[in-house]
């Protein structure tokens, strides 16, 4: 579909022979936005010289060219959405805008697309935000390099930084945002890339994921937000190498996962996470090759969890390696390290001679009367959970790593 | 006092058993070192050790050190001292010499491991203190459980029920409480339970630094409020210094009274 995407353009280029150049400054003859934009014949390029402008609701209704240097300043005053593009193919570069209305009617966003293709957005400077960049049944565009700085402290009266609704085959990339309510948040939006993006000290989560069917998250950051990264009823979803760190707090995960199934979830790094990962009702995930590193509870599976592999995991200082709440378990673990294995390895091949059992006693106590996580590292519990693991009663018995790496994993 | 807290100090630094503790620190410091390669780990391992180990050493290593030196202290009765600073330099002298000697046995390895260089080197500071408070703490215990029982069997009997007790025995209570009155709003429960057994309160000062993330899965504002703030770090300290400081009045009080 991409190709066809550059063919269009490339007929649209052909058919428009002049594509024209014009400025805008605050001395020049066109010295607002809107009014170059109505001046503008189609595939036009704009360029906004450095300064101030105070406009909103720029309405950009023909494929164009919005080019800033020097991230010249586009205020919206409080009063409303900045940009929205109605238009197939434009390309935005290089803005400063600020001042975007708060509203508890309306979505504000500083830039929103509507029911537009092959739209470039990038190198974006947002501040002082409701909505950042808003894309809404939009698709085959790009989200490259932006920056978006919010100032949210609630929940009810704050945006989020990027926004997809209905709007397929995007890709985000090298975006860095901070504290929104949710960083980059996807609903219903299918085949998307998100990479190399950082989300970080959000209000919610870094990135929130709805309804969102085969799509890809690598590489990015997502740290310190006040409920990590929750990922719901998707599935096909791809998740490799990203990082996830010190998301604490009482109903914080490094990352949330519900009704989520057939994913990959693959060279992620988790650390000092109150919960590394939160499974809830998640079926047919492989789990490979992750570092789950000093987190509270390392992994914690809630119910409803069929047939997810664990392999060749590192689980290194958790408080916790794996909590369950059942006696049930469908779930295969296989040739991870454990830093809290205690077993030896007599014939030297690197795997444990004794099977090592991730759930403990003690993790059933805490479930069910969490004020005793004050009596962490006590020694009558080492005795209770020692007792427990010569003879499993309350944990699942059958729920052990057969082969227990003796040294850490590196891939 | 002070010429009695030196003459005890020098007695037990030359004594053999000082020597041992110190080995047995050096050894557990170089092995675990060897054996984790990793000095984070080391500290949390060191921790299970210090909180469980240091009291009964302290609490058995006082009442033997009373007992064997009650013909000493007799004799020193005889002169005209003051009674208090006879038993509080003894008492001194004995904690120090334990605290030099887990000081020393488990700093040496580790600062030869590139202590200072790493970012352990507050958790491990913060071992070693806790240590050392532990070490006063049941030295002072150990010199009112001797002074209270003239019989030297009776005496270590007593000596190791209170290890026992506070070690293992609390937490049990403590944790079926917890669990019996789960119905019940317990966060100042918890730790009014954790403040009153300086072993929990050591274990809780050390948690503070290791399992943080851990600790703050729990909703609660008290909670919260404690472990999430340096008000904790601090309350903790204030009570592990009451739990000194009120032994050592008893040990003072009890020696002013006895008949010897």
């Amino acid at each position: 579909m991409k190709k066809w995407g550059v063919i269009i353009c490339a007929i649209f280029l052909a058919m428009t022979t002049h594509a024209q150049h014009i400025e805008v400054c605050s001395t020049c003859t066109i010295s607002t936005l809107k009014e170059a934009i109505n001046n503008a014949q189609r595939f036009d390029t704009i360029t906004v010289k450095p300064g101030t402008y105070k406009e909103h609701n720029i309405i950009v209704d023909k494929p164009l060219i919005i080019k800033g240097e020097n991230y010249p300043v586009i205020d919206g005053e409080l009063k409303g959405e900045v940009f929205t593009i109605v238009s197939d193919s434009v390309t935005v570069d290089g803005l400063f805008i600020i001042n975007v209305g708060t509203s508890y009617t309306e979505d504000y966003a500083a830039l929103r697309v509507k029911n537009s293709k092959y739209f470039v957005i990038q190198n974006l400077v947002l501040e002082k935000l409701f909505f950042g960049i808003y894309l809404e049944k939009s698709n085959y565009g790009k989200v490259y390099h932006n920056k978006i700085i919010g100032n949210a402290v609630e929940e009810y009266n704050s945006g989020n930084g990027i926004q997809l609704w209905y709007s397929n085959h995007i890709e985000i990339e090298h975006n860095y945002v901070e504290r929104v309510r949710d960083g980059i948040y996807l609903e219903f939006s299918d085949n998307c890339l998100i990479k190399n993006n950082v989300s970080a000290n959000n209000v919610r989560y870094g990135l929130h994921f709805m309804f969102s069917n085969t799509d890809t998250y690598q590489d990015n950051t997502f740290e310190n937000n006040g409920a990590g990264v929750a990922v719901m009823f998707s599935k096909h979803i791809k998740m490799f190498n990203n990082t996830f760190k010190e998301n604490w707090g009482t109903a914080s995960y490094g990352m949330l996962l519900k009704e989520i199934n057939d994913s990959e979830i693959i060279g992620n790094t988790f650390e000092e996470n109150t919960i590394g990962i939160n499974i809830e009702g998640s079926n047919r995930i492989t789990y490979r090759n992750n570092d789950f590193v000093k987190n509270g509870w390392a992994i914690k599976v809630r119910g409803a969890c069929y047939t997810n592999t664990f392999t060749e995991n590192n689980f290194l200082y958790n408080s916790f390696d794996i909590a369950y709440n059942s006696k049930v378990n469908d779930n295969v673990f296989d040739k991870n390290y454990w830093s809290n294995y205690t077993g030896y390895d007599l014939n030297k091949d690197g795997i444990g001679d004794i099977p090592y059992r991730p759930v403990k006693l003690y993790s059933y106590i805490v479930n069910r009367t969490p004020e005793t996580i004050i009596l962490l590292r006590s020694m009558f519990i080492d005795i209770i959970d020692f007792s427990e693991k010569v003879s499993p009663v309350f944990t699942p018995d059958n729920l052990l790593d057969n082969n227990p790496q003796t040294k850490r994993i590196t891939w | 006092m002070l010429k009695i807290l030196k003459y005890s100090f020098f007695d037990l630094i030359r004594s053999r058993w000082s020597y041992v503790y110190f080995a047995f620190y050096l050894l557990l410091g170089v092995v675990l070192l060897f054996l984790n390669n990793d000095l984070s780990k080391a500290v949390i391992t060191l921790m299970n050790v210090i909180i469980v180990l240091v009291p009964l050493i302290g609490t058995i290593f006082g009442v033997m050190y009373y007992y064997n030196s009650k013909e000493f202290t007799e004799l020193l009765l005889a002169q005209p001292l003051k009674r208090s600073s006879i038993f509080l330099g003894q008492y001194l002298g004995v904690a120090m010499s334990l605290s030099m000697s887990l000081i020393l046995g488990l700093g040496i390895p580790f600062v030869f491991y590139g202590l200072f260089k790493s970012n352990a080197i507050w958790d491990f500071s913060l071992l070693l203190i806790t240590g050392t408070f532990l070490t006063f703490i049941f030295t002072a215990l150990a010199f009112n459980i001797a002074l209270s029982n003239d019989n030297k069997i009776k005496g270590f009997g007593y000596a190791i029920l209170l290890w026992l007790l506070l070690a293992i025995i609390y937490d049990g209570v403590f944790l079926m409480s917890l669990i019996f009155f789960e119905d019940y709003p317990l966060d100042k429960l918890s730790l009014i339970g954790t403040m009153l057994n300086p072993i929990d309160l050591s274990r809780t000062l050390i948690l503070l630094k290791l399992d943080i993330s851990a600790l703050l899965g729990y909703t609660g504002a008290i909670f919260k409020q404690f472990f999430g703030t340096s008000f904790g770090l601090i309350i903790s300290f204030i009570m592990l210094i009451i739990w000194v400081i009120l032994p050592v009045m008893r040990i003072m009080f009890k020696s002013r009274k006895k008949d010897f």
